[in-house]
């Protein structure tokens, strides 16, 4: 996993029409951070950097030829990819901005399945720009504002200064409906660190250190520096708990959670699991998972975008730390109970 | 529809090494293509590097970026750039700018005609301009994948996703369109002009009789087919994709349908670039871990050019008579033999 490390950070940024994208874009590259990034973009013209590589890009959304429906890509990106790659050395990271109606799925699929662009760069994580004005009334009718909020890793909730203190309360428990586990940062014009939105990892299966949910950080609006002591975050929070958040259920995507104290049987668990994404990939959008399985010392990661699957032996199981085998199914009408009854099955008894 | 297994055999080897000219370009290389005697290094981006067998390097600027294209025919280089410019460069290293396009859009692909007619592509169009200067557009409904001219007539094959058009620049006859599912980038004719391949983004070929629009699936390759080329007389199309050169054969009216590919020079190491002498049955055949072989097709005897070093083998190229080949990497290495 070493060389994760030289692979391009490919950072996706998506978000419904008109909620900040834009203005996200602008300020990660005028800001001074002495990076220089190449940008795929769909429009030219809004970002005119001088120091940046800006592309113009088709979006062309392209079935994979293995009868897999939800197995799509951008053919675009394929091509724009093997261009910057013989540019590799003059840009640091790579931003790619989809348009308002995208789905992120054949943008994080294409550095799932094709070998070259695998080889010189990894996906950071999907950055969704959203508009606390709006979105609640888009997840109404918007199915494309849903899924970017149900795929992200990355909430940007902008424009917080539009709204009253219980509107915002409002459109924060409609994400959190869906999705309780991306970092969610309240903003106005986008003002947030650059740290917060690039160079995340979350795609790195060495960094799936944590997949609790964000809920407890999530209040924490004006403070963008992360680097705080995570106690003490979670200490201030719970004391707010009581007058907190409401909770809302999204009537067609959900996240799931599954937990297990007794160790997984990884000859039940994986062809389970292999099964599922076979089966159910077109309504799970992202998952993910800490493993502890039986007679094996090593944690085991995975993580998943549809039906792609990738996963490895992660470290050693630490002393004294509990080995507790979490998993997270984002995703539209997931069969929950089936999920639940497969995941039970595949507990060591 | 055929499948190959790859399989594995190693040998003792006949080395040429020590007669390799070699030539520290420092910059990655593209490709590589010989006028006259000197060979082209075009290199990843911003310059071609000229060089003579004895070892001396000249360089030619040319792109204000990336080199995504090159083709030549021997007389010229035809280059396009992310840049937005089509450069031609003559055999005396002189550079001229054939087309810049309009949005500053890539130049993802280039073709040339034997009259000297030219085309490229930028997204979704192609481009094709006559040596009187006449330039003709044709939008297909995906971004272009690959060009290729037939050896016969003004016929342009432009490659996109879900098939190939067959576009007549002079003809107002509907283009013609070769169907199958899928991304195809390369493109190529057979030099009999009986069939067209494609290298699709999936790691297989797909091609058509064209007398027929028959299909030929060929498939069973680990990686993407990234070079192909067709050996001398188009009797057989060796292609990279695999850890040994997989060479389809072309000599009967089916073309490899309901055939056998020949598998040779197998190597512990993914084969990156292939090209085929232009007189002989035999091919230069580079890999991922830097090796240069050449191989005879008939019985795959093989001969050692360079030893496995650094980066991936990326160019490789042949003088017209065959008496040179060039060879790049990715790290900018290169080097040139005398036959």
């Amino acid at each position: 996993m070493a060389e994760a490390s030289q692979k391009i950070p490919v950072t996706v940024l998506t978000g419904y029409l008109g909620a900040g994208k834009t203005t996200l874009l602008n300020r990660i590259l005028s800001e001074n951070h002495g990076k220089k990034y190449a940008v795929i973009v769909n429009e030219f013209g809004e970002i005119g950097i001088d120091n940046d590589l800006i592309i113009g890009a088709d979006e062309e959304v392209f079935e994979m030829n293995n009868g897999c429906v939800c197995c799509t890509v951008r053919g675009d990106l394929v091509r724009i990819m093997d261009g910057l790659m013989k540019r590799k050395g003059k840009f640091d990271a790579i931003i790619v901005e989809t348009t308002g109606l995208a789905d992120p799925a054949p943008v994080a699929q294409t550095f799932f399945v094709d070998e070259d662009v695998q080889k010189n760069a990894r996906l950071d994580a999907v950055v969704t720009v959203a508009d606390a004005k709006w979105l609640s009334d888009r997840l109404k009718d918007a199915p494309e504002a849903k899924n970017q909020i149900a795929f992200a890793d990355v909430i940007v909730l902008n424009k917080t200064d539009l709204v009253s203190k219980a509107e915002l309360a409002e459109v924060e428990a409609r994400i959190r409906g869906i999705n309780p586990y991306a970092k969610l940062h309240r903003t106005e014009r986008c003002q947030v660190g650059i740290s917060d939105v690039l160079e995340r990892g979350a795609f790195d299966l060495d960094r799936i250190l944590e997949i609790e949910p964000d809920f407890l950080e999530a209040g924490d609006g004006h403070d963008h520096d992360h680097d705080h002591h995570h106690g003490h975050d979670h200490d201030h929070h719970h004391q707010d708990h009581g007058h907190g958040l409401k909770h809302y259920h999204d009537e067609d995507m959900q996240s799931l959670s599954l937990r297990s104290d007794k160790p997984l049987d990884p000859t039940k668990f994986m062809p389970w699991l292999q099964n599922l994404v076979a089966t159910e990939g077109q309504k799970i959008l992202r998952s993910k998972g800490i493993l502890a399985f039986t007679g094996d010392d090593d944690r085991y990661v995975f993580q998943g975008v549809h039906m792609m699957l990738e996963g490895d032996h992660q470290r050693k199981w630490k002393d004294g730390e509990k080995r507790e085998s979490r998993v997270v199914f984002i995703g539209r009408e997931l069969p929950e109970q089936a999920i639940r009854d497969g995941f039970e099955q595949c507990i060591t008894t | 529809m055929k499948e190959f297994d790859p399989g594995e055999a190693p040998s003792s080897i006949v080395s040429i090494t020590d007669r390799v000219k070699p030539l520290p370009l420092g910059a990655a290389v593209g490709s590589v293509h010989f006028l006259g005697d000197r060979a082209f290094f075009v290199g990843a981006e911003e310059s071609v590097a000229i060089a003579t067998a004895d070892g001396e390097i000249t360089r030619t600027e040319t792109h204000f970026g990336a080199i995504l294209c090159a083709v030549s025919d021997g007389k010229r280089l035809v280059t396009g750039g992310d840049d937005g410019k089509l450069i031609a460069i003559d055999a005396k290293g002189e550079t001229s700018v054939i087309a810049t396009d309009a949005k500053r859009r890539w130049i993802d692909n280039v073709a040339l005609h034997g009259d000297g007619t030219v085309a490229w592509s930028a997204g979704k169009t192609a481009f094709v301009r006559n040596p009187k200067g006449e330039e003709k557009t044709f939008e297909v409904p995906s971004t272009v994948g690959g060009l290729a001219f037939a050896p016969k007539g003004l016929r342009l094959a432009i490659a996109h996703y879900n098939g190939v058009t067959l576009w007549f620049p002079n003809m107002a006859a509907n283009p013609e369109f070769l169907e199958w599912a899928g991304s195809h980038l390369a493109v190529s004719f057979s030099p009999d002009n009986k069939f067209l391949v494609t290298a699709m983004h999936e790691a297989a070929m797909h091609g058509w009789r064209l007398a027929d629009n028959r299909h030929m699936r060929m498939s069973g390759y680990p990686g993407r087919v990234r070079s192909m080329s067709w050996s001398a007389g188009g009797k057989g199309l060796a292609t990279s994709g695999a850890d040994t050169v997989i060479v389809w054969p072309f000599t009967s009216k089916d073309g490899p349908m309901g055939k056998e590919p020949a598998m040779l020079a197998p190597m512990p190491a993914r084969v990156a670039v292939v090209a085929c002498h232009p007189k002989n049955d035999i091919m230069a055949v580079g890999y991922a871990d830097g090796t240069v072989l050449m191989v005879r097709l008939e019985d795959g005897a093989e001969i050692l050019v360079r030893r496995n070093a650094g980066t991936a083998v990326s160019a490789l190229g042949w003088n017209a008579k065959g008496t040179l080949l060039a060879f790049g990497t990715e790290d900018g290495d290169a080097g040139i033999v005398e036959m």
